[in-house]
């Protein structure tokens, strides 16, 4: 629309016209107060406390409920909005219950702020507060009924937002209150965000109530380590004798991708960090039993036997298994320390979606690839497969708000009823095990898998009309799920790119486009490099780096069974549970794990090593879109190391050539939030280990941005600007820019971790929260099913 | 479950004009005989009008909205745009709900039929071809009588797909709400209508431009729809001869209840003398006691003293030029053995009990109101208090979502102005001074 400009105070402002007044004010640097209104939900009109004089109209009005309009004239500060709004807080207070002083959201309350900027400083009713006791709701969602100011943005996020409407106002009056949908309790996605948005502490939640004061925290900005979205989530961390502990996370100042979005992983599941089972000593198995060592006796034990296996049967006798969820820089360095110092290309990962295949058919194309923040404005989106609900909770609000606010068309093709189908313009539902795939070659013009497609709720002319309403769409982004595989990408984006679309591919945690990117592959090298190609990698990794491709991880289990391979190099995996591999036959190798816990597979280890997980390190993260962000340190858990610090480590005792593994010593300390966490002593730990090696103490080789430099410079696609990625935004990595990709791994080795909302991996077993909501929805189920029988 | 019907009793008075009030008693209920009593006459003349033409005949008419916030009829016709992909509707306004109102209840009662031939008209004039009939829950009773009339004007051909044999459709459907006063108001009317809760609608847009299922509306008062046929039939200029100006046009129902010793609904013209009104009409105040205070429309207008009451006529000028409201024509006589503390804690008991909640100001000071009221009726109020309750009433007038708001706070604001001295006499823990008096009344 047309812009107008109006006066606010004496300001002139210029903006659409049909902007809300209230945004036009924000933008003019005037601050108008309100409860009800919340950016990007609907409108409400309810609280009064947006009250603002505007010329030629005779009462007051909201600036929330007010288009602007050319030549406007506004004036917030005068006595008498002044005075409107403290009688409105003043009114409030009437009811509400003092009880600041152990209120969650005291010192963060909203109220507690207007009643501050508006003053209310006497009581003048005499009559009893109502009284209602306390409420729980849902494992994480607790209800203080007094403290509520019906402001109604619960009820509107939830509804609006979420899509999952479970929550309502119930009577009328000063007897309104906020109710759950299913009389006393919820069912919902238990994202938490109701309890986010409540200005005051009506809401509270299960995990965090109670526990502390907001001032209390160090409130840390750091990257989720759950599905592969990425969203941003600023933990709060406290001082604990362990060294830190996570209570909350949140993300109140919407920087991000995410704005304020986050999911019940993101809000709550960081507590596996301060499970119980949590391992912070090193072990190495003795007759038979895992014991607890001195970190210098497993690194020592680790690196002679890396040693000795490498130099007596050659680096083949060697396999490494990385990680989804390490930072890139630990994964490059993981595969670097693969190929040029224990000499193999037996490296691989727990693959989730075919990035090489993708990578292959983007390569070389100009803006080929989407953004997640894309998704939200963009005109039209086609997803093919995936639930995002359940596995990418944030693309799914994505988009929702783009169909709700920014008039988007969603086109689904999936074989399920997924719950995006409310959302979607057209959706087509295929046969399972396949139909995605069938879709993708209808979509790209063969007629002859229509009848396969066909069924009874999607006949012949509901496909053609899907495949035309697709067809006519000129800014399109396609989403797909890794039902799509090999050639089915290829024809995807073959297809796709002849109408300029543009593509995202989706993989299943948080840093599984990381570990692709970084070479995690026997066949790949980072930026989706063929081993066999005479690359600058080649060159630089040394003469040890075999030419040929490695075993992926069936082959190095196979090889393990028939006693070829001599040891096995696991790092954040759990592959016995995950490919349910027997564990005897893995019972001639020498197997290292590095883990938070002593997993399926770790249990039949020699050697266990402690890790840190992502909220106890620094580093960069890319989520599936190709976003890169930037992890910051929250804090230390005493006696675990970051799986970077490990890998050098080794390295080291191995009697390799530190500086040449990790270029350090060079450039300016600028951390990468190394020691911006609850607790940084780990400045000082380096320095000692630096110092007692004659090394330069200027960038240490555990500071994973000693890496970035070569990460920068070798791997396609990620020369990217850093002054933005170092701010706390997100930078998207382009495409290779080469075509020279080798062709993608088997399609078999790609195993979709099929996580729900509720679940995510090993990480997810070890979180209370997480647990705490399965347990309470089977629970509920039962219970539900007992009146039915 | 039956509800027994009594018939309510009518009133009458030589001074009265009945324009829409001529049929009560007359068994218009029944369609043949509405007809024989000149009914569905102005319908018919209607189909022959040029839309425009009809909108003009009720704008010349000074018709002004009956149900209290005296819009001008015609002039809300005209605001319903000509073309319209949404389909347009009539909506009537039945949720007659305001304290001391009386009047929608007996024209349903006594003449459905006047109803249906105004929404018919409506209709026309705009363009829709659906009208609604509200009612208030409580008026479940007279649901029947509605139903009926509809029923046999379908039978007669006056409703459905060609009224009146003229190729042109028109159907009407009737609804009945679940007991709320906020109802009443015609956004949230809409929303208990579509099956939401009964809350008010951000306005704008009006519901001229979106209303009832996003589509264009007319909303109006069951009085103001019966009021209809007859300007057609007899014309604008007509029905505007019978009140003092052109824009405070004809007659309308007065319901006079409270301390009259005549109490009912009688039809008067516009700017009739509250004086006559008080004393000619409702045979003045009963026990030989003296007028205290008249509420002039309703529980949501200002109250008057005795001398504002005795001098005031009955139109929209005369209160608009005080900054006031002539309201719904529910007119209370207060006499002087009345507890005024009383009257404004019955008032806001009332609101109380039917704000929405939507907003705060509302929600929260109609209960702080009804609290300290009753507090300070028992004889716990201290002098703070009666400033407190002026506050807290003008903090709600004009701030809040809907006018429940405003109806609720100036009742109060006038009664503890004019009548503040009663106030202090309750203070220090006096007994209230009118409390046997007041108690005989029943008014809480």
């Amino acid at each position: 629309m047309a812009d107008v400009t109006i006066t606010v105070d004496g300001k002139k402002v210029t903006a659409p016209a049909g902007t809300l007044l209230i945004e036009a004010c924000k933008s003019a640097g005037v601050e108008v107060p309100a409860f009800c209104y919340y950016p990007g939900l609907s409108v409400q009109g309810a609280c009064r406390m947006c009250l603002v004089r505007i010329e030629k109209m005779p009462k007051l009005q909201t600036a929330c409920t007010v288009p602007i309009t050319d030549g406007m004239i506004v004036i917030t500060a005068t006595p008498e909005v002044h005075q409107a709004r403290k009688a409105t807080v003043e009114i409030l207070l009437g009811n509400h219950p003092l009880d600041c002083p152990v209120c969650d959201a005291g010192g963060e309350c909203e109220l507690q702020d207007m009643t501050f900027a508006y003053g209310a400083a006497e009581s003048q009713y005499m009559e009893s507060k109502q009284h209602k006791e306390e409420q729980q709701w849902s494992p994480v969602v607790f209800f203080d009924r007094p403290r509520c100011i019906l402001c109604y943005r619960c009820v509107r996020v939830c509804g609006e937002g979420m899509d999952v409407w479970a929550l309502g106002v119930q009577n009328r009056g000063v007897a309104s209150l906020i109710a759950p949908n299913k009389q006393d309790h919820l069912e919902c996605e238990e994202c938490g965000m109701c309890i986010d948005i409540c200005p005051v502490g009506a809401l509270t939640s299960g995990a965090y109530r109670y526990k502390t004061r907001p001032w209390e925290m160090n409130h840390v900005g750091t990257i989720c380590t759950h599905c592969a979205d990425g969203c941003k989530t600023t933990l709060g961390v406290r001082r604990s004798k362990g060294g830190m502990e996570i209570v909350r996370g949140d993300n109140r100042d919407k920087s991000g991708i995410n704005g304020d979005f986050l999911c019940i992983k993101g809000r709550y599941a960081f507590d596996f960090a301060n499970s119980d089972d949590r391992i912070t000593q090193p072990l190495v198995r003795r007759d038979g039993k895992l014991m607890a060592v001195s970190w210098e006796q497993a690194i020592d034990h680790v690196a002679n036997r890396f040693k000795q296996i490498r130099d007596s049967q050659g680096g083949g006798a060697i396999g490494v298994i990385g990680s989804n969820r390490t930072t890139n820089e630990e994964n490059y360095l993981l595969q670097k320390f693969a190929r040029s110092i224990l000499g193999t290309n037996n490296i691989d990962h727990h693959q989730t979606a075919d990035y090489p295949a993708f990578a292959k058919a983007v390569a070389g194309k100009q803006n080929i690839t989407a953004t997640l923040r894309e998704v939200t404005t963009a005109p039209a989106v086609l997803l093919i497969g995936n639930d995002p609900t359940e596995q990418h909770p944030l693309l799914a609000w994505n988009l929702r708000t783009n169909v709700r606010i920014h008039n988007g068309r969603i086109y689904i093709v999936n074989s399920g009823d997924i719950k995006l189908r409310r959302q979607a313009r057209a959706y087509a539902q295929v046969p399972m095990d396949g139909g995605e795939s069938l879709m993708v070659r209808y979509l790209g013009g063969d007629d002859s898998v229509a009848s396969q497609l066909q069924s009874s709720s999607l006949s012949r002319d509901l496909l053609r009309e899907f495949r035309d309403k697709v067809k006519g769409e000129k800014e399109l982004i396609i989403v797909f799920g890794s039902e799509l595989r090999g050639d089915d990408v290829f024809r995807l984006v073959k297809w796709g790119s002849a109408q300029s679309a543009k593509f995202i591919c989706l993989g299943d945690y948080s840093n599984s486009r990381g570990a692709a990117d970084m070479g995690l592959y026997p066949h790949l090298l980072p930026g989706f490099t063929p081993v066999s190609s005479n690359s600058a990698f080649a060159q630089e990794y040394g003469s040890l780096m075999p030419g040929q491709a490695g075993l992926d991880i069936q082959g190095m289990f196979s090889a393990a069974k028939s006693g070829k391979l001599g040891a096995l190099y696991i790092v954040g995996s759990n592959p016995v549970a995950r490919y349910n591999i027997d564990p005897f036959a893995l019972k001639n190798t020498c197997i290292v794990v590095q883990d938070l816990f002593l997993t399926e597979t770790a249990t039949i280890a020699e050697v266990f090593l402690p890790a840190a997980n992502a909220y106890e390190k620094a580093g960069t993260y890319s989520n599936t879109y190709g976003d890169l962000q930037l992890l910051k340190k929250a804090g230390d858990l005493a006696g675990v190391r970051t799986d970077f610090e490990l890998i050098v480590r080794i390295a080291d005792r191995m009697g390799a050539d530190v500086h040449k593994l990790v270029p350090f010593g060079k450039g300016i300390r600028a951390d990468m939030g190394q020691s911006r966490g609850a607790q940084s002593g780990e400045a000082d730990q380096h320095l000692v280990w630096l110092s007692a090696r004659n090394l330069e103490p200027k960038l240490s080789p555990f500071d994973p941005e000693a890496l970035l430099d070569e990460i920068q410079r070798l791997v396609p696609g990620y020369n990217f600007s850093r002054l933005n990625l170092f701010s706390g935004g997100d930078v998207h990595t382009l495409a290779p820019e080469f075509s020279s990709i080798s062709q993608p791994s088997s399609p078999e080795s790609i195993v979709p971790a099929n996580d729900t909302l509720f679940t995510s991996g090993t990480l997810g077993r070890y979180s209370n929260t997480l647990n705490s909501v399965i347990e309470n929805r089977q629970a509920t189920t039962v219970e539900a099913q007992i009146p039915a029988d | 479950m039956k509800t027994i019907y009594t018939p309510t009793p009518l009133a009458s008075h030589p001074d009265e004009v009945r324009i829409i009030s001529k049929r009560f008693g007359h068994g218009a209920q029944n369609i043949d005989r509405y007809i024989e009593l000149g009914g569905y006459k102005a319908a018919r003349k209607a189909l022959e009008m040029q839309p425009d033409d009809i909108i003009n005949e009720v704008k010349a008419s000074g018709l002004r909205g009956r149900g209290g916030a005296g819009f001008a009829t015609g002039m809300k016709w005209s605001f319903i745009p000509k073309q319209s992909e949404a389909p347009k509707y009539i909506l009537i306004n039945g949720d007659e709900s305001e304290p001391a109102t009386c009047k929608d209840r007996l024209l349903v009662e006594y003449d459905p039929h006047a109803i249906i031939e105004g929404v018919i008209i409506a209709g026309l004039a705009v363009g829709a071809k659906l009208g609604f009939i509200y009612l208030r829950g409580e008026y479940r009773y007279l649901l029947e009588i509605m139903e009926k009339a509809v029923a046999d004007a379908y039978v007669k051909g006056f409703l459905g797909n060609s009224i009146f044999g003229s190729g042109r459709e028109f159907n009407i459907l009737t609804h009945t709400g679940a007991g709320a006063y906020e109802v009443g108001e015609e956004s949230a009317l809409m929303e208990s209508l579509e099956g939401k809760r009964g809350l008010p609608r951000l306005k704008p847009p009006f519901p001229a431009i979106k209303g009832l299922y996003g589509g264009p509306t007319v909303i109006n008062n069951v009085e103001t729809i019966a009021t209809v046929p007859p300007i057609i039939l007899n014309g604008g200029k007509w029905y505007v001869s019978f009140g003092p100006n052109e824009k405070n046009g004809g007659t309308r129902l007065t319901c006079l209840t409270g301390h009259f010793n005549k109490p009912g609904v009688y039809e008067l013209p516009l700017g009739y003398p509250s004086k006559k009104m008080i004393y000619e009409v409702g045979g003045g105040i009963p026990n030989g006691r003296k007028l205290k205070a008249l509420v002039p429309g309703g529980s949501s207008t200002f109250l008057l003293n005795q001398e504002e009451a005795e001098s005031a006529t009955m139109d929209y000028d005369w209160f608009a030029r005080r900054g006031e409201f002539l309201g719904s024509g529910g007119v209370v006589a207060i006499d002087d053995q009345t507890c005024m503390v009383k009257v404004a804690l019955r008032i806001m008991k009332f609101y109380q009990h039917e704000s929405c909640g939507w907003c705060i100001p509302c929600r929260e000071g109609t209960d702080w109101l009804k609290k300290t009221l009753t507090r300070f009726h028992d004889g716990g109020g201290v002098n703070k208090d009666i400033d407190q309750m002026l506050y807290l009433a003008n903090n709600m007038a004009g701030r809040t979502f809907c006018a429940l708001g405003d109806a609720a706070a100036f009742p109060t604001i006038s009664i503890v102005k004019k009548w503040r001295q009663e106030f202090e006499e309750h203070l220090d823990g006096k007994p209230c001074p009118f409390e046997p008096v007041s108690r005989e009344m029943a008014i809480a």
